[in-house]
């Protein structure tokens, strides 16, 4: 699990840039081409943007629908721990949460896949051995991405290489804010790269943008589009260590980006809303916008994950109150 | 059909209570009126809710003669200060009972109670908050030291926003000081009784507001009583007409707000989605029974099919359906007489050669239903790119440049609202300057607040509700 960080030592130091999907497949070609793309993007009004959110968030999901969507919401869920205080034991009792999310109800569905820093990924791949749990881990200098490219693509092959089958990077957020988009898209080319495994599919890329510090909308879509010119598989809104993480806007504006490239490309990318989501109601709000902005397609564990820790819990009690009719309370769920 | 399928989750009927039958609001009592009763309809099953009186000539002359008297001897020689206390009574007695004014209005209209709950109702209270805090300043409306009231407001509201337009009319003529009689229209009375109900438990003295129901012949008497020194109508623009000729040649005030065709202009650097979601509260809010509905899109030819197909999208995943479910978009249109008039117009527009588009979309079978429906290849020369629909129908049109977008947005009878699309901020201060209309929104549409003047330029009438202006309509200064 050791790496020695040479960067002469890494194989295809200065990566190929690929060109994106086609009619895409020039905008990448200099710096200015990729700028005069981003900046044509149509423009977001926040105003409207936040009302259209806020108008979702009024939908009523009652009785049979509330059911369905808080097992849809478990199985998406990716349980995470990302502490300076993690340890084997604590990700092993979060794996056999993810397995058993009820020990009281084996109907309930287990979670999509457990996040954890990437040295300890080797723990958690054990522990889900057999389970079709993915091992989510956290690369690229997370959470802040300030290191040196060499130092980055080393942390995500190390994930990689310790039983990590999906990656969580986060872009270069300096970079982004200096304008210097090609630097950006070329990174995660990189990573993508590194994440190749031997005879086997590479790692999924879940791309996150820390939404938080891009601050406007504008931001937000130009992002989300260099995101998925450079391949990632999932664009995903925040880190958990930023206020404010995913909100009902910066999503919309995430799956619009999605979903317009879906149509521009025929590449259909997932999303992943992370941090700030903790409570069934945020939940099924964002399943309503979901069905509402990109439609049921993405109404999938493949293509839409909550990034959360306490939401599980939440999720349990909620549908404990559907099925008993009565409200229990913490000790009827377990901690994590 | 989603994976994902909304269980139903209407509101509770159980807040309202309907008498079998409602009298007519005269002098601070309920009274039955002498003319012929009349059923009210809920539009979205066709189930008669109550039986209302009609008031004849002579109950309307009760009615003035009543709102007189509280005139010069109560309303009229009150502090303002203490009118502005009922004022205040009023808006928060609108609050305390909101979920039942919503459930009513939808009931009697056939609205969503999204829209009722979230726009109509609050919008309602904020009116006679916003007018309660003018009662006493009177002097600032901009009209010299201590303007003075007309006297006796009649007034004639339509159906498509029943409380709304009340509170638009009563809060600013209470306010200066004046009277009312106000008939509600005849599909929709019981939001207005209700209200009957509201001033009497705030205490309101006897014949400040005077409500009388009935038809278009109430609605005559009401204008055309000797007596009455103010006649303020929303509705359309044939009737509007017939009030102004009724009052010419009076000493009385009139204010008119009538039809609107309104240009929703969106340029090619526009925010798409946003725009989108815009033209669809534009023209869809309120089953597009709204005369500032942004019912003429003009869009930029270069981004004219993306614009579309991301609105055929978005038309989609509107619910139209039972106006009390809470997750209901569209609901049932007002009344058998106007869907006749949009299914007609509509069948013109196909026949004319414009290209009708509507989702997939089951409509309820008792009820009546019009689906959200969209018209391409518009001409400015069809019928249903001048005349107003009132209904949710939308027409769309193209534009290359500035100028022609200018162009096609005045070319029409009316001039009430329009709407511009664009991240640039200089071209939205440049178009905006340009277009003949009461209300120019940017980058949003049908956005309402008691604090903003509204009203029309040609057909679509005079005189401003709303705002500092709004009282205007009720004051006269010392030289008047």
């Amino acid at each position: 699990m050791t790496h020695v960080l040479d960067p002469d030592a890494l194989p295809g130091a200065t990566p190929a840039v690929h060109a994106p999907l086609p009619p895409y497949d020039d905008v990448t070609r200099s710096d200015s081409a990729f700028r005069a793309f981003l900046h044509g993007l149509p423009g977001v009004d926040q105003v409207g943007a936040e009302a259209r959110a806020a108008q979702l968030g009024t939908r009523s999901i009652k009785t049979t629908s509330k059911a369905w969507a808080i097992d849809m919401a478990i199985s998406m869920v990716d349980l995470t721990t990302l502490e300076g205080a993690d340890t084997p034991g604590k990700v092993r009792s979060l794996a056999a949460k993810a397995k058993q999310p009820d020990p009281g109800d084996p109907t309930t569905p287990k979670v999509a896949a457990v996040c954890v820093y990437g040295d300890l990924a080797g723990v958690a791949r054990d522990a889900l051995a057999g389970t079709g749990i993915h091992v989510a881990a956290v690369a690229t200098a997370f959470p802040s991405g300030r290191a040196s490219r060499a130092v980055k693509i080393a942390d995500v092959r190390d994930a990689v290489e310790n039983g990590a089958d999906e990656i969580d990077m986060v872009i270069d957020r300096g970079a982004f804010l200096t304008g210097r988009y090609l630097e950006v898209y070329e990174e995660i080319v990189a990573v993508r790269e590194a994440c190749a495994r031997p005879g086997k599919d590479p790692a999924h890329l879940k791309v996150i943008l820390e939404t938080g510090e891009l601050k406007t909308l504008d931001n937000v879509r130009r992002a989300s589009w260099i995101a998925m010119l450079a391949g990632g598989d999932f664009i995903k809104t925040s880190t958990g260590k930023v206020n404010p993480a995913a909100t009902l806007p910066v999503g919309l504006v995430m799956l619009e980006a999605v979903r317009d490239f879906r149509i521009a490309t025929g590449r259909q990318i997932g999303f992943k809303p992370a941090g700030g989501i903790k409570t069934t109601k945020d939940a099924v709000k964002h399943l309503v916008m979901i069905n509402e902005t990109v439609g049921p397609d993405w109404l999938d564990p493949d293509w839409f994950r909550f990034g959360a820790s306490s939401l599980l819990n939440d999720l349990l009690l909620q549908r404990q109150k559907l099925r008993t009719g009565h409200y229990s309370g913490p000790d009827y769920v377990t901690v994590d | 059909m989603s994976v994902f399928e909304y269980a139903p989750a209407p509101e509770s009927r159980s807040i309202v209570d309907i008498a079998p039958s409602y009298g007519l609001f005269i002098d601070g009592e309920f009274v039955d009126g002498t003319g012929e009763s009349f059923k009210t309809v809920n539009p979205a099953t066709e189930e008669v809710l109550t039986e209302v009186s009609s008031a004849s000539d002579a109950d309307v002359d009760r009615a003035v003669r009543a709102a007189r008297r509280a005139f010069e001897k109560t309303w009229g020689p009150m502090r303002p200060a203490d009118r502005g206390k009922y004022l205040f009574r009023i808006a928060r007695l609108l609050q305390e009972r909101a979920r039942e004014f919503a459930v009513l209005e939808s009931l009697d209209n056939g609205k969503p109670i999204r829209e009722s709950r979230d726009v109509d109702v609050p919008l309602a209270a904020a009116h006679f908050f916003y007018y309660a805090g003018w009662a006493d300043k009177l002097d600032h409306v901009g009209l010299g030291t201590q303007p003075r009231p007309l006297g006796v407001a009649g007034q004639v509201i339509p159906w498509n926003f029943p409380l709304l337009m009340l509170a638009w009319k009563v809060a600013p003529a209470l306010a200066a000081g004046n009277t009312v009689v106000l008939k509600p229209a005849e599909t929709t009375p019981l939001s207005a009784l209700l209200f009957a109900e509201i001033c009497r438990q705030a205490d309101l003295p006897a014949g400040v507001v005077n409500i009388v129901t009935g038809a278009g012949d109430t609605g005559r008497a009401v204008v055309e009583h000797g007596d009455v020194d103010k006649v303020a109508f929303t509705g359309s623009t044939e009737v509007g007409r017939s009030i102004a000729r009724a009052v010419a040649g009076t000493s009385k005030k009139l204010t008119l707000e009538l039809g609107g065709k309104a240009a929703n202009i969106v340029f090619d650097d526009a925010p798409i989605d946003q725009a989108v979601e815009g033209i669809v509260q534009g023209i869809f809010f309120n089953q597009g029974h709204v005369c500032c509905a942004g019912s003429r899109l003009l869009v930029q030819e270069s981004i004219h099919d993306e614009v579309i197909a991301s609105l055929q999208r978005r038309i989609g995943t509107l619910r139209v359906g039972d106006p009390l479910d809470k997750n209901t978009d569209i609901g049932a249109i007002n009344s058998a007489e106007q869907l006749a008039r949009i299914r007609e117009l509509s069948d013109i527009g196909e026949a004319e050669g414009a290209n009708r588009w509507q989702p997939a979309c089951e409509l309820p079978d008792r009820g009546f239903w019009f689906p959200p429906t969209v018209f391409t290849d518009v001409s400015p020369a069809h019928r249903i790119a001048r005349d107003e629909v009132f209904g949710p129908v939308l027409s769309v049109l193209t534009f290359r440049t500035p100028d022609e977008a200018v162009a096609k947005a005045n070319n029409s009878t009316y001039g009430l609202s329009a709407g511009i699309w664009s991240e640039k901020g200089s071209r939205i201060l440049q178009i905006a300057n340009q277009l003949r209309a009461g209300v120019v929104w940017a980058n949003t549409f049908n956005k309402f607040d008691p604090t903003s003047p509204f009203g029309g330029y040609k057909q679509s009438g005079y005189g401003r509700e709303g705002g500092r202006h709004g009282l205007a309509a009720y004051l006269k200064g010392a030289d008047q």
